[in-house]
């Protein structure tokens, strides 16, 4: 009895590990396929090989120095927004969030069931408007009219994420800081603040990634490739002509994929634990 | 103390708190009768500039929104509109001040009644700072949320009762206001009527089961991961989320090569050992069937994630407590293990939910809603958001691709509503 139970224990392990290899070569596959094709001579897809003969780097080389590649300028302006996004919408959010999670004003309640409302509703729900507007104001086709949307576009999710960090600190702190004379900025500033670094890391993060990311933003508001970013470029890139630019694409891709992901691996654990502190508890 | 309740009850003229509310109609005059000049004088001159600032594009704003513009090519009834929705704010903020102005030397009258003295100036200024202080700790967000999302959902709710389409497109011509015209259309013209029932079934299904198979087989992996026998457990891990950290959009796109009829791997090396060549692309059953495996593969890892995070959570006493009675192991997972995972998560699953519902991304990526479908003007993998994206901004349907709009709007509302009930932020309001 008890050596078919060890037995079985073991057939079982075997098949979980069977399934975990199954799932890498489901996962594995297509990225592996993607480095392959960035290293194949030429840009014919219909002659490449998932293993190429003469592996080369020439596609890395042309999106740097070949003057008819913007990508250059796509990473600049892409670095651009991500960087303001991240400082901005951390600014924005976290003052937002601190008058809701500690104060008590008019309209609170029903601000706090606008933002849960409203981060359903995605930005292309209201895209006519935001276009006009952006027209009005001159800022259409311009990376600072898209990072106006961004900024705008983030605050209900983040905010309300960031309320329900800040609920987790205790009351008692703030409340000690003001019997002993501290002002509202100074309670914010010396002691919610340094508190709430972890999910204002995870507010950083989620806006420094989104402009990488998104591709219907500015493929709506940009159109000269010049203001392009990284996602719209290489869209366009292998739109134009899908089969002949591919290698190409495909070594791009790369680019920005691998550091966005090192970044990723490196904060995940703080991501999820800010997502679940912000949306779980209790 | 019951006498003050009845005098407080009844309405008194002479009472100095109604007649400092009284003379408040006209803003400053109330504070002014409460002797606190310099206040009383901030409210006047507030309201004379706002009413010099805003009185000509209030007064535009209101007539344009009721009437979208009278004259073709002089008025440009989509400005006016904006401009209407614009001056409702713009109001609305004016109403608040004076609202606040009415409040405030009622506030000051009552004090005076009970024989407070007069604030002194910095007093009152400290005052202000401390009441107003959440107020300025919002009011930069809540001016660009007003104007980047609240003002573009509410032109979208007016868009889908005009008639704006590119026939009937501004400054050539004015649009109208033709209430529920564009519903009725929606289900009673044939072409309409087809368009919407097949992309809104496809849209139930694609929500359902892409959503469903991504949180299914996250949490699959997360039970298997978290099993006692199993080791390397990190490296296992972060393979398994490998696919949420590679940016969507360049997952999506090297799917769409792959799963390319010509020169895509999974045709051309894969399928091609059994001899089969599956139309991914321009077959709409198969490009569906594409499109959910692509979602499960891009969704999984973060409910694995959040499911593995969770897991580490569920208190240990309870499993040895089930060992104890004899419980098997399915007994464990279905009355231990699941419901404490899905009750503690069920807020973020409703969101993958919501968030499948407008994955216009992944939809536009792939294929572009393609292939077209006879008879319909939206393509077969199309879903309602890339839908209005196409009626939008290629076909210039704007009061058709509206009217979706809120439609899916109200969708989306019921994922909200769920929200609401579920999640933390609420649960912390009993300490007020």
């Amino acid at each position: 009895m008890a050596m078919t139970r060890k037995t079985k224990s073991k057939i079982e392990v075997a098949f979980i590990y069977l399934f975990f290899a199954l799932m890498f070569i489901v996962i594995g596959y297509p990225l592996a396929w993607t480095v392959m094709m960035s290293i194949n001579p030429g840009t014919n897809m219909l002659v490449t090989q998932l293993i190429p003969d003469s592996p080369t780097l020439e596609h890395y080389i042309w999106l740097f120095t070949d003057p008819g590649s913007d990508y250059l300028i796509w990473y600049k302006n892409s670095v651009i927004i991500a960087v303001l996004n991240a400082i901005g919408s951390v600014i924005i959010t976290s003052l937002i969030a601190y008058a809701f999670s500690r104060y008590q004003f008019f309209g609170r309640k029903y601000g706090l069931y606008l933002f849960l409302l409203l981060q359903m509703f995605p930005a292309l729900m209201g895209m006519v408007a935001l276009y006009i507007l952006l027209t009005t104001i001159g800022l259409v086709d311009s990376i600072w009219g898209l990072l106006l949307i961004y900024l705008g576009g983030q605050i209900p999710f983040n905010a309300w994420l960031v309320k329900g960090y800040y609920d987790t600190i205790p009351r008692e702190l703030d409340e000690a800081a003001k019997i002993d004379g501290a002002g509202h900025l100074r309670i914010f500033w010396t002691i919610m603040l340094p508190l709430a670094k972890p999910i204002l890391a995870v507010v950083a993060l989620f806006n420094f990634m989104a402009p990488f990311m998104d591709f219907l933003l500015p493929q709506i508001v940009l159109t000269d490739p010049n203001n392009y970013t990284l996602a719209l470029g290489l869209y366009n890139f292998i739109n134009d002509q899908f089969s002949t630019n591919f290698t190409r694409f495909a070594a791009g891709s790369i680019l920005i994929a691998v550091p966005i992901a090192l970044v990723f691996l490196l904060l995940q654990r703080y991501l999820i634990g800010g997502l679940t502190a912000g949306a779980t508890k209790g | 103390m019951v006498a003050n309740q009845n005098t407080e009850k009844k309405f008194d003229m002479t009472q100095p708190r109604n007649i400092a509310t009284i003379l408040s109609i006209i803003p400053g005059f109330g504070q002014f009768y409460n002797k606190r000049i310099i206040k009383g004088l901030l409210f006047l001159i507030i309201t004379v500039a706002f009413l010099i600032a805003f009185w000509d594009f209030l007064d535009i704003g209101i007539w344009g929104l009721f009437t979208l513009g009278t004259i073709p090519r002089e008025h440009h009834s989509i400005q006016l509109l904006i401009q209407g929705l614009i001056s409702l704010i713009v109001l609305a903020f004016g109403l608040g001040i004076y609202a606040y102005n009415f409040l405030d030397a009622r506030k000051d009258a009552i004090a005076k009644e009970h024989e407070k003295t007069n604030p002194t100036l910095l007093q009152g200024v400290r005052d202000f700072y401390n009441n107003g202080f959440p107020y300025f700790m919002i009011l930069p967000g809540l001016l660009m949320l007003l104007f980047i999302v609240v003002l573009p959902l509410v032109f979208m709710i007016g868009l889908a009762f005009t008639d704006y389409n590119q026939y009937n497109a501004p400054p050539r011509n004015l649009l109208n206001w033709i209430g529920f015209q564009n519903f009725t259309d929606l289900v009673q013209i044939d072409i309409w009527k087809d368009t919407f029932f097949n992309v809104f079934t496809w849209t139930i299904v694609w929500t359902v089961v892409a959503t469903t198979l991504q949180i299914v087989l996250g949490l699959f992996l997360a039970l298997l991961v978290n099993d006692k026998r199993i080791k390397f457990k990190r490296t296992i891990r972060t393979f398994l989320i490998l696919p949420w950290a590679v940016p969507a959009f360049v997952s999506i796109l090297i799917f769409s090569a792959l799963f390319n009829p010509t020169f895509g791997a999974i045709n051309r090396d894969i399928l091609s050992q059994f001899n089969l060549m599956i139309p991914w692309l321009s077959d709409p059953f198969w490009a569906k069937v594409a499109l959910i495996m692509i979602q499960t593969w891009l969704g999984f890892p973060f409910v694995f994630a959040l499911f593995t995070g969770v897991l580490q959570s569920v208190p240990t006493d309870m499993y040895e407590a089930a060992d104890v009675d004899g419980g098997t192991r399915w007994q464990k997972l279905k009355f231990i293990t699941l419901p404490h995972i899905l009750f503690a998560t069920a807020p973020l699953l409703i969101m993958q939910y919501a968030q499948n519902f407008n994955n216009f991304n992944i939809i536009y990526l792939f294929n572009e809603g393609l292939p077209a479908v006879r008879g319909q003007n939206a393509g077969g993998t199309d879903i309602l958001i890339s839908w209005v994206y196409k009626l939008t901004f290629e076909t210039n349907q704007y009061n058709m691709a509206a009217a979706i709009t809120i439609i899916m709007g109200i969708i989306v509302m019921g994922f909200a509503f769920y929200q609401f009930r579920k999640t933390a932020s609420f649960k912390e309001e009993g300490r007020y």
